[in-house]
């Protein structure tokens, strides 16, 4: 594989395993933030939050600082030894899971805030427990919110640069994604390299926002026709 | 032991009142929680659900579904609920949601399969449609045949019909009578309409401001003078009859009730056999010492004076008095009711002027 594939191989395979753990960590966050009156849910949606608003690199930098051979995470990881998270691909991952939570939380937690409180009592008096009524009735109510959130969450992670140079570096087919390669080649004055990647994700980012667009309106359209 | 019928104690502040309500309802047939809204009815329904959480106890036909210890999640309980507005699944075709309560049933508890409910209901056109396609009719039968297919033991339904026009309302009625004399579960029925409760009920729970203000069979509840829904301008008595026969000469016919017979207007052109339900307005009945043949009204009944309600708005008392088994209830002047000198035992003449088969 040509190094400029195998950087785009590894920057989709991030955002890809990135946005699949974060469907999985981010509904019950959101459906939880949506439903509740605890007085733990506004620093927990603040904290949620954070990474919209802080640096990249002030992430990266606490994350370095937690997952190294000093830090929390990194001495458990050693213990069971993982060795520590920095500059692997499991670093990056890790990395981008906290870094892209807004982006699947927030638009699932305003598509579960709209989903009828009368739909799940009517579903419960047709005999489905909790965790039925959530598959049945919220996941196909919610769907265009979790292809919002997959979508946002994919194409942030597959731009994210602080945070990756900060805990992962540059080593080629392990942590060399995307971001890091354009900026590489742009140091070494490699123009015609940086616009073939620079290029490709522009289309990149535009067919998917546009497919998104387009699903949704047919979700949207679906709806109120039928 | 097993103790037939519904058992429901509950006390339990809530935000606009203090729901206190000790009832024992029967274990077959419609009951009706009647009352203005806002008086707790629809609160009670839905701790009688266990969709609201409310302190007591609550045994349906023997099995304890509520109890200090213990209480049933909703969907552990072999109930139905019909709700008011439209809540049929909106991303689930009409069979859709017909299946998802059927579905989810164990197949040795069911009793009603989709086949008799799409037959009942008139649903085969349906099937294939959307929610958002349905009339609002439409949908409420869908819902309640939804409902039905979980082959419930108990049959909860918060005014099916009050978001519905009068068309859809009319339509509808018939089905729910169909479904009374057609299931062999107990219905408990909100509403504040009397003349669904006059229709559907056999039993009748009055309600205010959480608290039961009276309760029993349908006929004696409302002909009781001390019952609140007595003293108001549409107070009526609920009679069942059967048609005896038809003058057509005079377009009338003769409804025959245990106690007597009255006369009617030949409207709905019923058969002579035809079980009714005569509505009989308390403002529409007068009282005489004696039978005065020379006068217009048709009905005149030979009756006892059984209760008289306390003055309660001025100038006005409400009768009770007893023709045969029956009884019924006059709204009469407090003047009239001195100067003929009324008290409980005395026997009179029912003077009745109008007199409406419930549809």
């Amino acid at each position: 594989m040509s190094p400029e594939w195998q950087t785009v191989w590894l920057t989709l395979k991030l955002a890809g395993i990135t946005t699949v753990l974060l469907m999985v960590i981010g509904t019950p966050i959101a459906w939880w933030l949506a439903r509740s009156s605890h007085w733990l849910r506004q620093p927990i949606a603040a904290i949620v939050a954070l990474p919209l608003v802080l640096p990249p690199t002030v992430l990266g930098f606490y994350l370095l600082l937690l997952m190294g051979p000093e830090g929390m995470v990194g001495t458990l990881t050693d213990s069971l030894g993982l060795g520590t998270l920095p500059f692997t691909f499991a670093g990056l991952v890790v990395a981008s899971v906290i870094y892209s939570l807004p982006f699947t939380v927030q638009p699932l937690e305003n598509v579960f805030s709209t989903v009828n409180e009368r739909m799940l009592e009517v579903a419960a008096t047709l005999r489905a427990s909790p965790l039925d009524r959530f598959f049945s009735v919220v996941i196909p109510l919610a769907r265009p919110g979790f292809l919002t959130a997959a979508v946002l969450t994919f194409a942030h992670t597959l731009g994210e640069f602080g945070v990756v140079l900060m805990i992962g570096g540059n080593i080629p087919g392990e942590t060399r994604v995307l971001s890091v390669a354009i900026y590489d080649h742009v140091e070494t004055l490699e123009y015609g390299k940086a616009h073939l990647l620079a290029g490709g994700m522009l289309v990149f980012s535009f067919l998917v926002l546009l497919t998104l667009y387009l699903i949704n309106g047919r979700l949207n359209n679906g709806n109120l026709k039928s | 032991m097993r103790e037939p019928g519904i058992l429901a104690r509950f006390d339990a502040g809530f935000e606009r009142f203090r729901m206190q309500v000790d009832l024992q309802l029967p274990g077959n047939g419609v009951t009706a929680l009647f009352g203005h809204s806002g008086c707790g009815k629809t609160t009670l329904l839905r701790c009688i659900a266990g969709l609201q959480a409310c302190s007591g106890r609550l045994s349906v036909n023997g099995d304890v579904w509520q109890d200090h210890n213990v209480s049933l999640p909703v969907h552990k309980r072999p109930l139905a609920y019909v709700f008011q507005e439209t809540s049929l699944f909106p991303h689930l075709s009409v069979k859709g949601n017909l299946d998802f309560g059927y579905r989810r049933t164990p197949a040795t508890q069911r009793r009603i399969h989709p086949q008799q409910v799409i037959d009942w209901l008139r649903l085969s056109r349906l099937l294939d449609r959307m929610p958002e396609r349905l009339s609002g009719g439409e949908r409420q039968r869908v819902a309640i045949a939804r409902a039905l297919l979980t082959s419930p033991r108990l049959l909860l339904m918060d005014e099916p019909l009050s978001a519905l026009d009068q068309a859809s309302k009319r339509d509808i009625l018939p089905y729910l009578e169909t479904l009374r004399d057609t299931l062999d579960i107990p219905i408990v029925y909100v509403s504040h309409s009397a003349a669904e409760v006059a229709r559907l009920a056999d039993h009748i729970v009055m309600m205010d401001q959480g608290r039961v203000v009276a309760q029993g069979g349908l006929q004696e509840t409302l002909a009781r003078p001390d019952q609140p829904f007595a003293l108001e301008e549409d107070a009526a008595v609920i009679v069942p009859a059967v048609i005896r026969e038809r003058d057509l000469q005079w377009h009338l016919c003769r409804a025959e009730f245990e106690g007597g017979s009255l006369w009617l207007r030949d409207d709905h052109q019923p058969e002579p056999g035809t079980r009714v339900r005569l509505q009989i307005l308390a403002r529409d009945v007068s009282i005489a010492l004696a039978a005065n043949q020379d006068q217009s009204i048709q009905n005149l009944l030979p009756a006892r004076v059984m209760d008289m309600s306390a003055e309660q708005r001025p100038g006005m008392t409400t009768v009770s008095l007893q023709a045969g088994e029956t009884s019924f209830l006059a709204r009469i002047t407090s003047r009239s009711a001195h100067q003929l000198g009324l008290g409980p035992g005395m026997e009179v003449c029912l003077q009745i002027k109008s007199v409406a088969i419930i549809e």
